[in-house]
């Protein structure tokens, strides 16, 4: 596959107003829509740059969203998959905002337990709810560990 | 979810809530009730809900005798078909009701994390009895009451014996175990010793886990066994099954030469795991044990609803 120089030339167009996320993990940006839950289905106008070369990750992804404004629960829920990403909130074609993305201590409601027998996993009027210790999340109602494969169990 | 305010605990729902003072108070609060029982009826007039999702015999009966000898009344569930759980009600609703009517509800349910689930929906105390493979704190307050009336707890030698892979008293047991710098030896066949999640956590906790596929390896060097069952469910082959279980089978030939101060202990029920004719000798301590859920649950009652 050949790989696109982002910083040699336009490879999506600039947005006006919305939000750039850069720095994504390489491969890892139809993830991040997933997890913001941008489908086909919704109206927001999305670009899409996949294994883009990059001088810090070797490749990177990168998504443009038109006229939406990403809020930090939204962009720290990314931080899981994309460490390395930084939020630019666009407005009038000018960069008002800058911001990495931070895991938070408490996942609540971003991935489901794999435990079947987890109460989180039932009729329960309650969210999943994880620990971040390091690399590993842990569910605060069963102990399962997640140490793997996190997107998979994004919800 | 534990609200501490000195020692007062709101809710007992894991032992991994409790550090080593709390759990060395509850200890001596147990011990003080074992010798001149408890005061004046303290819990007359209170009112404990009783709520069995799952069967038990001495959870539950262990739970209403320390209540009862605190002056308090119980209230059961009856049986789950009879509840409105049958009807689909959540077990949130169902807290949220009870709570109206107990002063402390103790809950054992058959998916993990039901109690922490609780103790979120609840206006009272909520005592773990037990959540599916999860945690069942109040039985390991009682394994570690039990090991103190015989020996102090800190560096002690206990080997955890059985199906360590799904055994959730084994698991608690440990996590409390690193509070006192336990060496801790972990002896079950392959394909049932401790999950590595849990290995990794109690590393972390600074208690490296010493395996063993054979108990005769170690058990001359153990100040405490801790046997628990094999559960017949896991082995697809019958025949293993019974292979399993009489090799891992505690009887007075085993025993020979072990410590003088060696403890044996069970959480019971056993089935075949230690030959009977062990309960004569001066290592089984695990029907002392049983009996220690009373005191120590009567502790856990005064620290919530005191």
């Amino acid at each position: 596959m050949k790989n696109y120089n982002y910083q040699e030339g336009l490879l999506i167009n600039p947005i006006s107003n919305g939000t750039v996320i850069d720095h994504i993990t390489g491969g890892e940006g139809l993830t991040v829509l997933r997890i913001l839950k941008i489908t086909g289905s919704t109206s927001e106008c999305v670009s899409v740059a996949t294994n883009v070369l990059s001088n810090a990750l070797g490749t990177k992804d990168v998504v443009k969203i038109e006229n939406r404004e990403l809020k930090t629960e939204e962009v720290d829920r990314i931080a899981l998959i994309a460490p390395n990403a930084t939020i630019n909130i666009i407005r009038d074609k000018r960069v008002v905002e800058k911001k990495g993305v931070e895991i938070p201590d408490i996942l609540v409601g971003v991935v489901h337990c794999p435990n079947p027998c987890c109460i989180t996993n039932t009729n329960e009027p309650v969210m999943s709810r994880f620990s971040v210790q390091g690399p590993r999340l842990i569910c605060e109602y069963c102990d399962t560990v997640i140490s793997s494969d996190i997107s998979s169990y994004i919800i | 979810m534990i609200t501490v305010a000195g020692l007062h605990l709101k809710h007992f729902i894991s032992v991994r809530d409790l550090d080593r003072s709390q759990i060395d108070h509850l200890i001596h609060r147990a011990s003080e009730i074992a010798e001149s029982g408890a005061d004046q009826e303290p819990l007359k007039g209170k009112i404990l809900g009783l709520l069995f999702f799952e069967p038990s015999t001495r959870t539950r009966m262990s739970f209403e005798s320390a209540m009862l000898r605190l002056g308090g009344s119980c209230m059961n569930l009856g049986g789950v078909e009879v509840s409105s759980m049958a009807k689909g009600e959540t077990l949130a609703d169902t807290i949220r009701v009870v709570s109206g009517y107990a002063d402390t509800i103790v809950l054992r349910h058959p998916k993990v994390g039901a109690a922490r689930l609780a103790s979120e929906f609840a206006d009272v105390p909520v005592i773990n009895g037990g959540d599916g493979a999860g945690q069942h704190p109040s039985q390991t307050l009682i394994d570690l009451y039990t090991i103190h009336q015989s020996m102090p707890l800190d560096g002690i030698k206990i080997g955890l014996i059985g199906d360590l892979m799904y055994g959730r008293t084994t698991h608690s047991l440990a996590y409390a175990l690193t509070r006192y710098q336990a060496e801790i030896h972990a002896i079950s066949p392959k394909g049932l010793g401790l999950p590595d999640s849990i290995k990794h956590d109690l590393k972390e906790l600074g208690c490296e886990i010493i395996e063993h596929e054979s108990v005769e390896e170690i058990i001359r060097e153990l100040d405490v066994l801790y046997v628990t069952r094999f559960q017949r469910e896991r082995f697809p082959d019958p025949a293993q099954f019974f292979d399993i279980a009489a090799s891992y089978r505690i009887n007075p030939t085993l025993l020979e030469g072990v410590r003088e101060n060696l403890i044996l202990l069970h959480p019971l029920p056993r089935v075949d795991e230690i030959d009977p004719a062990v309960d004569r000798l001066p290592y089984a301590r695990y029907f002392e044990q049983a009996r220690n859920g009373v005191p120590v649950r009567m502790a856990m009652l005064l620290e919530v609803m005191q």
